[in-house]
């Protein structure tokens, strides 16, 4: 796998009060750090998706404390802070016929991105690359 | 008014003596005839002959709907398969339906017992009554349908649905009495405010028969006052034949013509009689059935008995408003369900835990039914749209064995509360 898929935890959440805590309760004991997350949800439950320093341990830590976890596969587009620059990236993938199924925006030091779920990572990273358009590699969050 | 004067005015005594005539040719008839009670008796070891007064009848041995369950379909019947004219079926306690067969004295004894209900509320051949119960498989539609007509009313057979055309005929053809569920009444009520139809003052509507689920007497005054129709409460199950039973215009219980039907009203916990007045689960034996004939059956209705003669001038034993179940049977809709229904079907669905918690409200006039279920680890998925389909999936399933549309919601595995000793599983909030 290049470095420019990043594996994303998706952990689900009930949606009633203080199950969110419940779950970053878990981050905090197995000492996990997220470094970018979103929260989508529905009327009852919700899904947790969060980037975070060691994925793959990361996981069996909270396996481990009973929650529901799932490795997902996801890309960072970088977008520059100037109209147009969303524009791009989503015209390269939508000529390539790629499906973007949700994504979310991130901003750190280095700059701003958004990180995307596509329906073929590998063909995206591929496509993206040969527009030009700077890919956020996962060592660099 | 009366139906048949001399069976609903007899003195008690008279009664009594009847019942006992009707029990013995029951016993003797079902010891000869039939493997199951003639199984249950020799093992219980009691003979027909050691049935000498009515109060033996407590020799008998109890039947249960597990019984009707083990011999689905058609074992319990006692008659030839010539002889039976209709089938009714409701839901099982898991996946297994109830089927009743009925023969052609049957449907004429449970119409009998509906002419007598409707006499005595005053419903007649003057009458025109839309029966709003479901037709079909469901005793209600046909059963109310029949005892109608046996007293001459003109009936009009809307069934279930179609609300706003439900509320046209009852205009254009002066419907006066109407048949169905109390929470339909009052969908209707609420469908006819909508539509500027006041069922006071521009109907014929003066009298309703609602049964097949429970209510109460808050919600009798609100339609009655609504409405200005006088509302009357009416039982019945399906394995006695279907609604049968109503109160008289006294409204002080519902009569149980004795002739038909023996009520016992025994403590769930000892099987031992309660005294007249004191609550205790209902035990039926019913006298005259010939396809599937039903002794000391635990109908697991909460209830309390009378004896004493009405001022109405019935002599017949009469019957409180059913309080509750002695079991865990919920209606929802005029539909039973049983929890055990719920957790056979979870256990069809590969991608849910077998734990389970079920909450049932009342909105407006209808039961609403929320099911929380676990999912399994390995079919959570990231995408909402996949867990939205699967929880349809799931409400799909359910629909199909429950008949009644149930909400899902989708919860973690081990977020459900577990149950060290007996299980609350069933959360009613329903406030009626």
């Amino acid at each position: 796998m290049t470095d420019e898929i990043i594996t994303q935890l998706s952990i689900f959440v009930n949606n009633e009060p203080g199950r969110l805590a419940a779950v970053a309760s878990i981050f905090k004991d197995c000492k996990i750090n997220m470094k970018a997350c979103n929260l989508a949800e529905s009327t009852e439950f919700g899904i947790l998706r969060a980037i975070v320093d060691d994925p793959e341990e990361s996981y069996e830590k909270i396996r481990a404390k009973g929650a529901i976890v799932r490795k997902t596969e996801i890309i960072g587009v970088a977008i520059g802070n100037a109209p147009g620059s969303l524009f791009e990236a989503a015209d390269v993938l939508g000529k390539a016929n790629i499906n973007i199924e949700y994504g979310y925006a991130y901003s750190a030091k280095g700059g701003e991105g958004l990180f995307i779920r596509v329906d073929d990572p590998q063909k995206a990273v591929t496509a993206l690359k040969a527009a030009g358009i700077k890919l956020i590699k996962g060592s660099e969050i | 008014m009366f139906w048949n004067p001399r069976m609903e005015c007899m003195p008690r005594e008279d009664l009594e003596k009847m019942q006992y005539i009707e029990l013995k040719k029951l016993i003797n008839n079902l010891y000869s005839f039939n493997q199951f009670y003639h199984d249950r008796m020799k093992a219980e070891k009691v003979h027909p002959d050691d049935i000498k007064t009515l109060s033996d009848i407590r020799k008998l041995p109890f039947m249960y709907k597990q019984d009707l369950r083990d011999n689905y379909p058609t074992k319990m019947f006692t008659v030839p398969n010539n002889e039976i004219v209709r089938y009714h079926v409701s839901s099982g306690t898991s996946g297994k339906p109830t089927l009743v067969g009925y023969t052609r004295d049957d449907l004429d004894y449970w119409s009998e017992a509906l002419a007598r209900s409707f006499t005595s509320i005053g419903i007649g051949p003057e009458d025109t009554m839309q029966v709003s119960y479901g037709y079909g498989l469901f005793t209600g539609g046909l059963g109310a349908h029949y005892g109608a007509e046996k007293v001459g009313a003109t009936v009009l057979p809307t069934s279930t649905g179609n609300t706003e055309r439900q509320i046209e005929l009852m205009q254009d053809l002066e419907v006066t009495a109407i048949a169905c569920t109390p929470s339909y009444f009052i969908h209707l009520m609420d469908t006819a405010k909508k539509m500027g139809v006041s069922i006071k003052n521009d109907t014929k509507l003066r009298v309703a028969t609602l049964g097949a689920e429970p209510w109460s007497e808050s919600m009798r005054q609100h339609i009655e006052e609504e409405t200005g129709i006088k509302a009357y409460d009416i039982y019945g199950t399906s394995e006695m034949a279907g609604p049968m039973f109503t109160e008289c215009e006294k409204r002080e219980g519902i009569h149980i013509p004795a002739d038909i039907m023996y009520v016992e009203i025994i403590d769930p916990e000892t099987g031992e009689p309660c005294n007249d007045d004191d609550k205790g689960e209902m035990v039926v034996t019913m006298l005259k059935k010939e396809a599937m004939p039903l002794v000391r059956y635990r109908i697991k209705d909460i209830t309390s008995i009378t004896h004493e003669p009405c001022e109405c001038g019935r002599t017949s034993p009469r019957i409180g408003r059913i309080s509750g179940r002695s079991d865990d049977m919920l209606i929802i809709r005029g539909i039973n369900v049983f929890p055990s229904q719920i957790e056979y079907t979870l256990l069809q669905i590969p991608e849910v835990e077998n734990q389970y918690m079920i909450y049932v409200s009342r909105e407006g006039a209808l039961d609403r039914m929320r099911l929380q279920v676990e999912i399994k680890p390995e079919v959570f998925s990231d995408k909402i749209e996949d867990m939205i389909k699967l929880r349809s999936h799931i409400e799909s399933e359910l629909k199909k064995y429950l008949n009644i549309a149930v909400e899902v919601e989708l919860n973690a595995p081990g977020d459900l509360p577990r149950f060290e000793g007996k299980a609350k599983r069933v959360i009613d909030n329903r406030v009626i």
